[in-house]
């Protein structure tokens, strides 16, 4: 979901000429993308989840010294802390989790992942129009 | 009444796994095993896929090596579309090339960096807080920074090759869909500081010096540590040298001898068998010359440069030389010179990038060369970790309806339970407690293979799982399955 969200985005960062907004995608996420958020004051990462939410949340990411990563990829707080520790930076982070229900090799998403990830893409559109209400916004969803 | 001790997940390796350590009443260990518990289906979920998405669906093997299942699946399919490796166009080969050499080049520097350097930096036997990347950021900042670096240059040049940084399509059956452009060799070749082919040269060559002073003041450590005689398995190319991207196979035995001869890897089946064990979804394969019993062998970094005869990069060659002499040409056993072997290949992968960037067909040329098709194909690739078998069969619609792989982590899977075995022993016999040491010891072991054990458990669907009980005279008193 991920990919797809990230894609559709873009495609409305464009369309709209937003210029201050950059997107990227990654299978998982790994070191280098401590050296990529260090350029900007926001981050938002995007990931299907398989938690007891309705259709998603926004959560705050906070860098975290406990390394429960796998060999070969990283956390989102694993990054932060990474871009902490190197760059002596920390964006302001968080973590979009999209309810997902099937994670067989299949292709494309069930109605319902469908269903939450244009709640999702709604959702992110009337962030990005509104930066200034990033923070309360956030805050809200979680609640 | 016995112990069996339980080590999960292994921390820092690709996938879960699972150690039990079984002790006897005087505490001594009497059987070690590395489980592998997760379950995954990739030859039987390509079954009824057109062949030709294959390179692009095998890379959701594995979120670290996409690029070695990419191309391993274009081999194999470019034999069944009849343009075998001997008719590639220049373009197309040297492209490939690229990607891969891009992609050893980030493999190995996250893995010595990020992933081994706190145990070789701090020893294994340093608190568990210790023996971290952020505890090495602080003391050894600049090689994190490296690291990162190293990785993103990496990655840069497999997304210009590929296409794109994950699941690539530039490798097709028959070819390559793009060319390099002159913005982005000039990039790699002289692009801004430090993201630059001269930098990486250097930065590789740095982390050699930092393997060997470490070596120098460790000798007992990294020497005999998990050492134990083994068969050797890789690719080389047809002349002796190290080659990653094709060549015949090759195994030596412990001493040196060839034990498999060059042979052609579209005859693999021929030397090569898999066996089943209850205990694991991880198959374990041998030599068929050999038996089950003695035909195991390691594949990955210390393999292949204890198979190549020399390595077709001057740099690396001089430190190939520094490397052979240290066991006087013989093979070298020794786990943990696994790091050594993986940082000499780091170096050779950033020659090769200069000197494919510097190399004019990637520019322009043939990108696709068509053939008489067949029905079946192998495609054999030298993985970070090790040899990669990719086997394909079509049925007349184009639809792929067998397929076979044999992952590297699988190569070395009696190689991975025999270290388990021999350090459990060295570190656990006689003692009533495990400490966070000795564990990680365990895992240390295992980490020198760098294993992907998400790539290593391919299956798919509803696998039954059989259970099977055996008494102290291994007779089975049991077995219970689950479909």
């Amino acid at each position: 979901m991920g990919p797809i969200l990230v894609d559709l985005i873009e495609k409305w960062v464009i369309k709209n000429e937003i210029n201050n907004i950059s997107v990227d995608s990654n299978y998982q996420l790994n070191i280098e993308d401590a050296y990529t958020i260090r350029d900007y004051d926001i981050v938002i990462f995007i990931d299907a989840s398989i938690e007891e939410i309705d259709d998603f949340i926004v959560t705050r990411v906070q860098p975290s010294d406990k390394v429960n990563y796998t060999m070969h990829s990283a956390s989102p707080s694993f990054v932060l802390n990474l871009c902490n520790k190197i760059y002596n930076y920390t964006p302001e982070t968080y973590l979009l989790h999209i309810k997902g229900y099937e994670f067989q090799l299949e292709e494309g998403l069930s109605q319902r992942a469908s269903k939450n990830l244009d709640e999702a893409l709604r959702f992110i559109k009337r962030l990005l129009l509104r930066p200034d209400r990033l923070e309360r916004n956030l805050f809200a969803q979680i609640s | 009444m016995g112990q069996k001790l339980t080590i999960e997940p292994v921390t820092r390796v690709e996938g879960h796994g699972k150690v039990t350590i079984h002790l006897d009443d005087e505490n001594n260990v009497v059987q070690t095993r590395l489980h592998i518990v997760e379950f995954r289906g990739f030859e039987r979920f390509i079954q009824g896929r057109p062949y030709w998405e294959a390179p692009v669906l095998v890379q959701r093997l594995c979120g670290i090596c996409p690029v070695s299942h990419h191309l391993a699946a274009a081999k194999a399919l470019d034999v069944i579309v009849g343009v075998g490796p001997d008719n590639m166009s220049p373009t197309a080969e040297k492209m490939r090339r690229l990607m891969h050499y891009g992609q050893f080049f980030q493999s190995h520097s996250l893995h010595f960096f990020h992933l081994a350097s706190p145990d070789l930096l701090f020893g294994i036997y340093a608190e568990p807080s210790k023996r971290n990347v952020f505890e090495v950021i602080k003391d050894f900042r600049d090689l994190a920074v490296q690291a990162v670096m190293m990785r993103k240059f990496g990655q840069e040049i497999i997304e210009a090759t590929a296409g794109k940084k994950i699941h690539g399509t530039g490798a097709i059956p028959g070819g390559i869909n793009k060319h390099l452009s002159i913005e982005e060799k000039m990039k790699f070749l002289i692009g801004k500081d430090p993201l630059n082919v001269d930098q990486m040269i250097a930065w590789a060559q740095g982390a050699l010096e930092l393997f060997k002073d470490y070596h120098k003041n460790n000798k007992d450590l990294i020497d005999n540590f998990a050492k134990f005689p083994s068969s050797h398995l890789s690719l080389v190319r047809k002349d002796g040298a190290l080659d990653i991207y094709h060549g015949v196979i090759r195994a030596v035995d412990t001493d040196g001898n060839k034990i498999l001869h060059d042979v052609d890897y579209q005859d693999y089946l021929d030397y090569i068998a898999e066996e089943v064990k209850s205990w694991s979804y991880m198959k374990f394969p041998y030599l068929r010359s050999l038996g089950n019993k003695d035909g195991w062998y390691t594949v990955g970094p210390l393999a292949r440069l204890n198979t190549c005869d020399f390595i077709p990069s001057p740099l690396a060659q001089k430190e190939f030389e520094t490397f052979k002499a240290y066991t006087n040409g013989k093979p070298n056993n020794m786990s943990m010179h696994m790091h050594w072997a993986r940082l000499i290949e780091t170096l050779h992968a950033a020659e090769m990038i200069k000197e494919l960037l510097n190399d004019p067909d990637i520019l322009e040329g043939e990108l696709v060369r068509k053939g008489n098709k067949t029905i079946e194909g192998v495609g054999l690739i030298e993985a970070p970790r090790g040899t990669l078998f990719h086997h394909y069969r079509i049925n007349k619609d184009d639809q792929i309806e067998m397929a076979n792989l044999i992952v590297s982590t699988t190569n070395n899977n009696t190689a991975m339970n025999r270290a388990v075995e021999l350090v459990a022993k060295s570190q656990m016999n006689g003692r009533e407690k495990i400490t966070e040491g000795m564990m990680n010891a365990v895992e240390t072991a295992i980490r020198a293979y760098d294993p992907c054990l998400s790539c290593a458990t391919h299956a798919l669907g509803k696998m039954p799982l059989e259970i099977t009980l055996y008494n102290s005279n291994e007779e089975v008193i049991d077995v219970l399955r689950s479909e």
